[in-house]
């Protein structure tokens, strides 16, 4: 801070909150917006910021339950909202295991040993993640389609073909990990390899340990980029039952049926505990995110 | 050591389970590469190939113990990003879409598998109740009189279960004198085995076989096409034809053959010159780079393709550059040491980046949408106004240019924050001794310090953007349209988004080959941006 303080400051922190008020109001109506729909009598009426008749059908309708309507007739949930999130959170989930275990192999690898191809194959790694996969969804397509023949539960329209998809997208989480080892000082290792453990041992018994920060970062990084990936689930998978949230929640919006109270209330359902995660974790997350583009 | 020796021991008692577990996968996949080989799929087989063999290399020698490390997660990004990737650019030489997507032998097998009806061979069909849930099969033709055994219907829903291995079933008829003296069942009792009775070969006691053709009917069936297996010279031009290529059409006599320009069969004349229509389906031929000449001659494709080209660059760009202003400044702010409350700020600021972005992209729909959306409530109440969001190409952009800053400028915040902190705290009390006010500063000292290591960020958001399927396909799906197009494109699609349209969304006309003529050369493109973005951050990091 500079020591010389001009008189103006008190006007200037003043000005500067107003302003930054007015901004976020501005950022964040969107947001309180959807969780006022979200208690709105109807699918279609415009009304204020706080409702004022307040219901919680499209609650309950996000919730699976069905809503008896003032003229006695049923309203069934349109669509399985609680079996997309669980779909979400069950390939995310297993797909981010995956992601970790095979990025840490790799970086460690990288950050300790020396090999033909090293510094080739790291640039090569950065180069290609940029490709993005929604251009090679015809080959995608064709591959799983393929790998079904042999292997069914791996095929379209399963979770486990989804999953498989997702493996490719490590480059930036090997970076990510291989930075962090490089910050923890080899000695410790090299002292364990005097006692005579293996290179493996020494990663597992003595590297891991100290590294469980770093993946729980990946975890979340990973976790949160493929729960919100939606080309390669909307052309792997097809059936209703099997959708993940980023391709079903796209269902409320067909031109004819817009069910926008309806939408709103699965959005806050299944948006809140990611955002959550995603506030409570941002401190180290924010880290993970710059440090692939910094280092490369 | 208690340790090395127990491990020693171990290795002993693991090598025969490696030997085992290595060979296993060698056998299996073996196998499963000359069945993709056979039938057809080399690039399959090539990719199956390569990573079994390197994989029993790397786990097999000692020199490669440490791509052992390596070896799952680069397996990993050959199948899933390079493979692919190479795939993509091998349909482009294709006229592999929708029309054509099978392989020559499934087509010509499909073809064989085609039937008509043989002269003289139609059967009244009824259904006979024998009890029990049974019903006899009774065909007649003039006095010829034919029946099944008693047969119990299988169910449509067990049916389709057993769709998989179920091939068509032969039931065995035989003749009789006269009539059974049997109640003939209703109609009902055919229409709801329908799906059975489709399935079903009936084989007369002469071999016949006949298939349902008509609610009350059986025909004998014969292939419609027959292979020629010889060489056949055409008697009216001597042109000789070689075998194991040519149907013949068993109805008409006529000749067809596989045209390898177009990827169809089509009849062929006394010359051997194609003249007759197209026969679907077709099937996938390499056409070289006509798909590429399609995206520089075709009107219907050059025109949009060039002008969702200057719209993908101009989007990306002003993307990088609203977020990048917006985060700047605000990242200044917060980073202001006498403002209080720069916690809650920071988080609220952050918010747009936390809520996932597929849903924060279909509430800004909802919000947008012309009749029912809040923002025009609001603008009409404030200004009388309703803009057509959806419908104006302009409106469009702009409303999409709106959403993308309000999802991306938290990201640019928060990598501004943290090279702020590497920005001596002198240099601004040097300048504050000068007289200069915080406009000055920013733009004389923070701007410049901090573009150089904002860089290769920058140039890694831009290509992002330029790919940023997501925000375009959940938002606008690219329209309002952009008239005179042959294939679907609208005025705010993306180069990414116009390539999937292209290979997903036209109905019936999906074409997989110029959507990966395309693809490649985005690829092109973003491999240049790549390039030069790496080149760039190794001169920062040796400066």
């Amino acid at each position: 801070m500079p020591m010389v303080q001009p008189k103006s400051l008190k006007y200037r922190k003043l000005g500067t909150h107003i302003a930054i008020c007015a901004f976020l109001c501005l950022i964040i109506f969107p947001l309180l917006m959807v969780i006022a729909i979200s208690f709105r009598t109807g699918n279609f009426s415009v009304g204020d910021i706080i409702p004022r008749n307040p219901t919680l059908d499209h609650w309950r309708l996000a919730l699976g339950i069905s809503v008896e309507n003032a003229d006695g007739s049923i309203t069934p949930p349109p669509f399985p909202v609680l079996t997309w999130l669980w779909n979400s959170i069950k390939v995310a989930g297993i797909s981010a295991v995956l992601i970790v275990v095979l990025s840490t192999t790799s970086a460690y690898a990288f950050a300790r040993m020396k090999f033909k191809g090293k510094s080739t194959i790291l640039s090569g790694m950065l180069i290609f993640q940029m490709f993005p996969s929604v251009l090679a969804l015809v080959a995608f397509y064709a591959f799983f389609n393929m790998i079904g023949d042999f292997i069914p539960w791996l095929g379209l329209n399963t979770h486990g073909g989804l999953i498989l998809a997702y493996l490719g997208g490590i480059a930036l989480h090997v970076w990510t990990i291989k930075g962090y080892f490089e910050t923890i000082d080899p000695a410790l290792e090299e002292s364990a390899a005097i006692d005579g453990a293996t290179p493996w041992q020494a990663f597992r018994l003595i590297l891991l340990p100290l590294s469980v920060p770093i993946l729980a970062v990946v975890f979340i990084l990973a976790f949160i980029g493929i729960i919100t990936e939606v080309p390669m689930a909307s052309v792997l998978v097809q059936d209703i039952d099997k959708m993940t949230l980023a391709v079903g929640s796209q269902q409320y919006f067909y031109p004819q049926n817009l069910l926008w109270g309806d939408f709103a209330a699965a959005a806050v359902l299944s948006g809140f505990p990611i955002t959550i995660v995603f506030l409570l974790a941002q401190r180290w997350l924010v880290g993970g995110l710059t440090a692939g583009g910094v280092k490369g | 050591m208690g340790v090395s020796t127990t491990s020693g021991l171990m290795q002993g008692k693991y090598a025969w389970l490696k030997l085992l577990l290595i060979t296993a996968i060698v056998a299996l996949n073996g196998y499963a590469i000359i069945m993709m080989y056979a039938s057809g799929e080399y690039a399959f087989a090539l990719l199956n190939l390569v990573i079994v063999a390197s994989g029993v290399y790397v786990f097999t020698s000692k020199r490669a113990y440490a791509h052992r490390y390596i070896y799952p997660g680069m397996a990993g990004m050959v199948m899933f990003i390079i493979f692919p990737l190479l795939y993509t650019v091998g349909i482009a030489f294709t006229n592999y879409s929708g029309t054509n997507l099978l392989t020559l032998e499934r087509v010509e097998r499909m073809h064989l598998a085609r039937t008509y009806t043989a002269q003289g061979g139609t059967f009244d069909f009824a259904m006979l109740e024998s009890g029990e849930g049974k019903y006899v099969l009774q065909l007649v033709q003039d006095d010829k009189v034919l029946v099944s055994s008693p047969l119990s219907p299988i169910s449509n829903s067990e049916l389709s279960a057993r769709k998989q291995t179920l091939e068509s079933s032969e039931v065995k008829l035989s003749h009789v004198e006269q009539k059974p003296e049997l109640e003939v069942a209703q109609i009902r009792a055919i229409t709801q085995n329908r799906q059975f009775l489709n399935s079903l070969v009936l084989v007369t006691p002469e071999g016949d076989e006949l298939v349902m053709s008509g609610l009350r009917k059986f025909a004998a069936q014969a292939p419609l096409f027959t292979k020629l297996d010889k060489d056949r010279v055409l008697q009216d031009s001597g042109v000789v034809i070689p075998g194991g290529s040519a149907l013949r059409n068993n109805q008409t006599g006529e000749l067809m053959m596989p045209n390898m320009e177009t990827g169809f069969y089509q009849y062929i004349d006394g010359n051997a010159e194609f003249v007759g229509n197209r026969v679907t389906p077709g099937f996938t031929v390499n056409i070289g780079w006509k798909n590429f000449e399609r995206v520089v001659k075709d009107d219907g494709i050059k025109k949009p393709f060039v002008q969702i080209f200057i719209w993908t660059v101009i989007f990306a760009g002003c993307s990088v550059a609203f977020t990048l202003a917006i985060g700047m400044v605000l990242a200044c702010v917060i980073q202001w040491e006498e403002l209080k409350g720069r916690a809650i700020y920071r988080v609220l600021l952050i918010l747009p980046y936390a809520v996932p972005a597929f849903i924060s992209i279909l509430v800004f729909k909802g919000l947008f949408n012309q009749n029912f959306g809040e923002i025009n409530a609001l603008l009409n109440a404030w200004f009388g106004i309703k803009p057509d969001w959806f419908t104006d190409p302009t409106l469009a952009k702009t409303m999409i240019l709106i959403v993308n800053t309000w999802l991306g400028y938290p990201y640019m915040m928060i990598l501004c924050m943290g090279l702020l902190k590497s920005i001596p705290e002198d240099l601004y009390e040097a300048s504050a001794m000068d007289g200069a006010g915080p406009i000055k500063n920013f733009f004389n000292i923070t701007v410049p310090l901090l573009m150089k290591p904002l860089t290769p960020l920058l140039i890694a958001s831009f290509a992002f953007n330029f790919n940023n399927f997501v925000l375009i396909q959940l938002l606008t799906s690219g329209g309002p349209d952009i008239i005179g197009a042959t294939t679907p494109a609208g005025t705010t699609d993306l180069l990414v988004s116009y390539t999937y349209r292209i290979a997903f969304e036209g109905s019936g006309t999906q074409d997989f080959g110029l959507a990966s003529a395309i693809a490649t050369m985005i690829f092109l493109v973003v491999g240049a941006i790549a390039l030069f973005n790496l080149r760039l951050t190794n001169a920062n990091k040796s400066v």
